[in-house]
C-alpha cells in the first residue's frame, strides 16, 4: 500500500512536471507579447524593452522554464502581469468558491443520478424509463452555457425562486451546482441505471427475495449498497470534468471562483495566472485520480493496488 | 493658456451637447449627501494603482480615488483647476509654477504637499514602475534621464515650498496641463506606496471623494465616501458597491430587477434594440458621444497596399452605413481619424465618398483589375468578426479577397507590431479612444513615425516626417493667442493623412449607459467623456432627496 502510494505519487509529480512543460511552452509561442500590453500603447520601445527586462523575458526559454520551477518549488506562482497581484493569492482567494461549487455539485449529480438511475432500473422498458434515459441523454449532450442560462431565466428571471447570480448564500449556489452536476447526472442514471440491472439479477438477491424480504428492503439493504459501489470510484474522475465545466459555469453566473479567474485571464493572455489555475487544477485532477484508484479496492475487493 | 483650454473645450461641450448638462448640474449642487449605488462589471478590477492603471473599468474608479493638480468639469472636457489652486506659466510656454490647496488630506490622514506631487511624477516615470502611462511625460525636463534609468528623480521638477511646486519643460507642449489631469498624474502618499509596495494597487490610498473600504477579491470592492474631501458636498453617495464577475446579461436582467443601478458594461449588443425600445427602460438609457475612431489600417510597407491608388480603392469600397446598422446603430459614419467631438475635426471635409464602381476602375489603374488577395486581421469578439465579415463582402465587390483572421486581442496587437504580418486590421475593440481631449493625442502613437516600430500602435506603418514635424511644431504653440492657427494646423496634418490614405476611418462609436431610477444627476455624467465610464462622484440617490 504504502509502496503504492509512493509510485503513484512519484508519477503524479511527474505528470504535473510534464503539464507545466506543455503549457509553459503552448503560453511561450503564443504570438503576444506580455511586455508590450504591460507597457501600454504609448510606451516607447525602450521601455517595453525595459519593461521585457524586467520580467526576465529576454532570456532564453529554457531559463525562462527552470526559473518559473525554481519560484514554483518556494510555492512561489508568481505575479499577475496585468494585476500585478500574486497568483497564489488570487487563486487562494477563489480557492473556497470553486471547492463548495464542485462540492455542491457532486451532491446534485449523486442524488439526481442516483434517483434516476434507480428509478429508471426498477421501471425498466417502460415509458418512465424512458423518458428518464432521454433525460440523461439531454443532460450529457446539452452544452453547459446554454442550460445555465436557461436556468438563469426560468427559475431567476421569470419565478424569481433564486437570485441572477452571485456569490454568498445558498440560494446562490442551487443554480450552479445543478448546471454543472446535470451533466454527471447524465452518466450516473445511465451507469446506476445498468449497475442496478445487473444486481438485480443476482442470485443473493433472489435469494433475499425467496427470503421474504421485502421489496424496498431488498433495494435499499442489498441492491443499491452493491450497485453504487462503482459509481463511488467515480467521483475522482468527474473533478477533471468539472474543472472544465466550472470554466463556463462561474461565468456564467458570476460565481467568484478560479474557473472565472481562468477565464479572465485567457482573454487578456496573463500568462502567469493561465499557469497557476492550469497547474492547481491539474493538481487536482491527478489528486482525484488517485483517490479513485485508492478507493477502488475498498469498493470491490477483487481490485489489488499494486 | 487657461483660456484657450476653456474655450476650445467650450466647443467640445457644445459639439457634446453637454450644456445642459452644465445646467443640471447645478441641481447637483443642491442634491443631499447620502444613499448608495451598486454598479456591475464582468471582470475582476486589475488593480486601482493610478500609475498602472489604464483600462476603462478602473479608470473611473481611479479618479474617484485619487485627485490630481488638474481635472475637469463633471461631464464635460473642460479643464479646469483640481489639487492646484493656481497655476502660473512663463512666457516660454516651458515652465508650470502650480499652488497647491492647503489642508488636502489623503485618505491615511496626512496633508498632502508639494513633496508629494515631485514624488508622485518622479515615481510615474521610474522605469521600475511599469507604468503604462510614463509616455505621457516626456516633455518633462530630465524624462529621458529617468527613463533611461540613469536618474531617480526628474530634474524638471522642483519644490519650491511645501504647497509650490515647478515643473520645466524640456519643449513647448500645448497639451502639459491635460497631462497633469490624467490618472498617471495623481498624487500618492510615498509612505503608503513605500508600505504596500507592488500590492499598492490593491491597497489604494489617495486624496480623492471616496476611500477603499473593502476589496473581496473576484468579488466586490466597496468605496465609501471620504468624509474630509475638500471639495465640500462631494460625492454625494456614502457608498458605492462594485459587484464583480457579472456577465453584462446577467447584470441587466438585475438591474430590471431592481438589484443593480449602473451595468458598468453597458447593454450588452444584442439587448440594445430591446431595451432601446422598452417604454419602461428607455428613458434609463442615456446616449453620449466618446473621443473615438473605429478604424481599418492599410499597412503600407505591405504590397499591394504601398500603392496609394489602392488604399484608395479601399476607402471607397467600405460601406460605412452598413457597418453603423450592424452594430444597432450605435455609432455615426466616420470620414477622417479625429472624431467629430475632437478640436481640429474637419466638418466640411467629405472625405471618400462610397462608391464601389469608383474604387473597381481606380484599382484597375493600380495595375490590380482583377483584384488580389490579402488578409484582414480582426479581434475575435462580438460585433468585430460580423463587422469584419461585412468589409469582406465590400472588398469582394471591388475584386479584393480578404480572408478574415480573428483572434485574440493580444494576438492581433502583436500583429500589428510587425512591419510584415497583418496587411489589414479592423480596429474594433482595440480602437483608439483619446486619454485626452486633444488632436496630438490622435497622432504620435497611431500615426506618426514613433509609433511606426516593432511593437508600436501604427499598425499601418505610415511615417510622413512633414507630418511629423509639423506636428512638432503645432505642440509647440503653447501661446493662447494661436489656438486656432494650433487646431488649424492639427486639421491640416489629418486631412494630409486621408489624401495619403493609410486608414478607412468607419464610424466614431457612441456610448451608452444604463441607470436604475434611483439614481440621479445630470445625463452628462453618466456618458462622461473623461470619467469613463461614469463619473461616480457627481451621482447622487433619489432615495435621500
Amino acid at each position: 500500500m504504502w509502496a503504492y502510494l509512493v509510485r503513484r505519487t512519484g508519477e503524479a509529480l511527474l505528470i504535473l512536471l510534464g503539464i507545466s512543460l506543455v503549457t509553459f511552452v503552448l503560453l511561450y509561442l503564443v504570438p503576444a507579447d506580455p511586455a508590450r500590453q504591460i507597457a501600454g500603447r504609448s510606451a516607447t520601445v525602450e521601455t517595453v524593452a525595459n519593461i521585457r527586462a524586467q520580467l526576465g523575458l529576454d532570456q532564453p526559454f529554457h531559463i525562462q522554464y527552470v526559473r518559473y520551477l525554481g519560484n514554483l518549488l518556494q510555492g512561489d506562482l508568481g505575479r499577475s502581469y496585468l494585476q500585478r497581484s500574486e497568483v497564489a493569492e488570487l487563486i487562494a482567494a477563489r480557492m473556497p468558491a470553486t471547492l463548495l461549487l464542485m462540492a455542491a455539485a457532486i451532491v446534485v449529480e449523486l442524488i439526481l443520478g442516483l434517483t434516476i438511475g434507480i428509478v429508471a432500473a426498477l421501471k425498466r422498458n417502460t415509458a418512465v424509463d424512458q423518458s428518464l434515459m432521454v433525460f440523461s441523454f439531454v443532460t450529457i449532450s446539452a452544452p453547459q452555457f446554454v442550460v445555465g442560462i436557461l436556468l438563469l431565466y426560468v427559475f431567476a428571471v421569470r419565478l424569481h425562486w433564486f437570485p441572477i447570480g452571485g456569490y454568498g448564500s445558498f440560494a446562490h449556489l442551487v443554480l450552479p451546482a445543478i448546471t454543472i452536476g446535470l451533466l454527471g447526472t447524465g452518466w450516473y442514471s445511465r451507469m446506476m441505471r445498468s449497475s442496478m440491472i445487473d444486481v438485480l439479477a443476482q442470485d443473493y438477491v433472489r435469494t433475499a427475495r425467496a427470503k421474504g424480504l421485502g421489496r424496498l428492503r431488498i433495494i435499499l439493504r442489498h441492491v443499491v449498497p452493491n450497485a453504487v459501489l462503482p459509481i463511488i470510484a467515480m467521483i475522482g474522475i468527474d473533478i477533471g470534468l468539472f474543472m472544465s465545466g466550472i470554466v463556463v459555469v462561474e461565468s456564467v453566473f458570476g460565481w467568484p471562483g478560479i474557473g472565472q479567474l481562468a477565464w479572465q485571464a485567457i482573454q487578456r493572455v496573463d500568462i502567469p495566472i493561465i499557469m497557476g489555475v492550469t497547474l492547481v487544477s491539474a493538481c487536482f485532477i491527478v489528486l482525484g485520480n488517485l483517490v479513485a484508484d485508492l478507493i477502488a479496492p475498498l469498493v470491490d475487493p477483487r481490485i489489488k493496488l499494486k | 493658456m487657461t483660456m484657450k483650454l476653456m474655450t476650445s473645450a467650450l466647443a467640445i461641450g457644445v459639439a457634446l451637447g453637454l450644456t445642459s448638462g452644465a445646467a443640471s448640474a447645478q441641481d447637483f449642487t443642491e442634491a443631499k449627501q447620502g444613499g448608495s449605488m451598486i454598479v456591475t462589471y464582468k471582470d475582476d478590477v486589475s488593480t486601482l494603482d493610478p500609475a498602472i492603471g489604464y483600462d476603462w473599468q478602473n479608470w473611473s474608479m481611479i479618479k474617484s480615488l485619487f485627485d490630481g493638480l488638474m481635472d475637469y468639469e463633471p461631464g464635460t472636457t473642460i479643464l479646469k483647476k483640481d489639487l492646484a489652486e493656481d497655476y502660473t506659466i512663463s512666457d516660454d510656454g516651458m515652465t508650470f509654477t502650480f499652488k497647491l490647496r492647503p489642508g488636502v488630506k489623503f485618505h491615511n490622514g496626512r496633508e498632502l504637499t508639494a513633496e508629494d506631487v515631485k514624488y508622485s511624477l518622479d515615481r510615474v516615470t521610474n522605469p521600475e514602475t511599469q507604468s503604462p502611462g510614463a509616455g505621457f511625460f516626456g516633455s518633462i525636463e530630465g524624462y529621458d534621464a529617468m527613463a533611461s534609468g540613469e536618474a531617480t528623480s526628474l530634474s524638471g521638477v522642483t519644490v519650491i515650498d511645501p504647497y509650490t511646486v515647478e515643473i520645466k519643460l524640456s519643449r513647448p507642449d500645448a497639451t502639459f496641463l491635460h497631462v497633469m489631469a490624467i490618472n498617471f498624474s495623481s498624487i500618492v502618499p510615498k509612505e503608503e506606496v513605500e508600505k504596500w509596495g507592488l500590492d499598492f494597487g490593491k491597497h489604494p490610498v489617495g486624496s480623492g471623494a471616496f476611500k477603499l473600504s473593502d476589496w473581496t477579491l473576484g468579488q466586490s470592492l466597496t468605496f465609501e465616501r471620504n468624509k474630509d474631501y475638500w471639495h465640500t458636498g462631494v460625492p454625494k453617495l456614502d457608498q458605492i458597491t462594485f459587484e464583480i464577475g457579472l456577465e453584462p446579461i446577467v447584470a441587466l436582467l438585475r438591474l430590471q430587477q431592481g438589484e443593480a443601478d449602473i451595468p458598468g458594461d453597458g447593454i450588452p449588443p444584442a439587448k440594445f434594440l430591446e431595451v432601446t425600445a422598452d417604454p419602461a427602460y428607455k428613458d434609463l438609457v442615456i446616449e453620449g458621444g466618446q473621443l473615438h475612431t473605429g478604424y481599418i489600417t492599410m499597412n503600407v510597407l505591405m504590397p499591394p497596399f504601398d500603392n496609394l491608388k489602392v488604399r484608395q480603392a479601399v476607402n471607397m469600397a467600405i460601406n460605412k452605413d452598413r457597418a453603423v446598422r450592424i452594430i444597432n446603430g450605435r455609432a455615426v459614419p466616420a470620414n477622417q481619424p479625429l472624431p467629430p467631438t475632437m478640436p481640429g475635426y474637419a466638418k466640411d471635409y467629405e472625405g471618400y465618398a462610397f462608391d464601389p464602381e469608383a474604387a473597381k476602375a481606380l484599382l484597375a489603374e493600380a495595375g490590380f483589375p482583377d483584384g488580389f488577395e490579402t488578409e484582414l486581421y480582426v479581434y475575435n469578439t462580438d460585433p468585430n468578426p460580423r463587422l469584419a465579415q461585412s468589409f469582406q463582402q465590400d472588398l469582394a465587390a471591388i475584386g479584393i479577397k480578404a480572408e478574415i483572421r480573428s483572434l485574440a486581442q493580444a494576438n492581433v496587437i502583436a500583429a500589428g507590431g510587425e512591419p510584415d504580418q497583418a496587411p489589414m486590421i479592423w480596429s474594433g475593440g482595440m480602437a483608439w479612444i483619446a486619454d485626452f481631449p486633444d488632436p496630438s493625442n490622435f497622432y504620435g502613437p497611431i500615426l506618426g513615425c514613433d509609433g511606426a516600430v516593432q511593437g508600436g500602435w501604427n499598425w499601418s506603418w505610415y511615417c510622413n516626417k512633414d507630418l511629423d514635424a509639423a506636428a512638432v511644431e503645432a505642440d509647440a504653440m503653447t501661446d493662447p493667442a494661436k489656438a486656432g492657427e494650433r487646431e488649424q494646423k492639427w486639421r491640416d496634418i489629418f486631412l494630409k493623412i486621408m489624401d495619403d490614405a493609410p486608414w478607412v476611418p468607419v464610424f466614431n462609436e457612441q456610448r451608452f449607459t444604463m441607470r436604475s431610477e434611483k439614481l440621479g444627476g445630470p445625463d452628462a455624467i453618466f456618458v462622461d467623456p473623461v470619467h469613463v465610464p461614469v463619473n461616480y462622484d457627481y451621482v447622487y440617490s433619489n432615495d435621500v432627496q
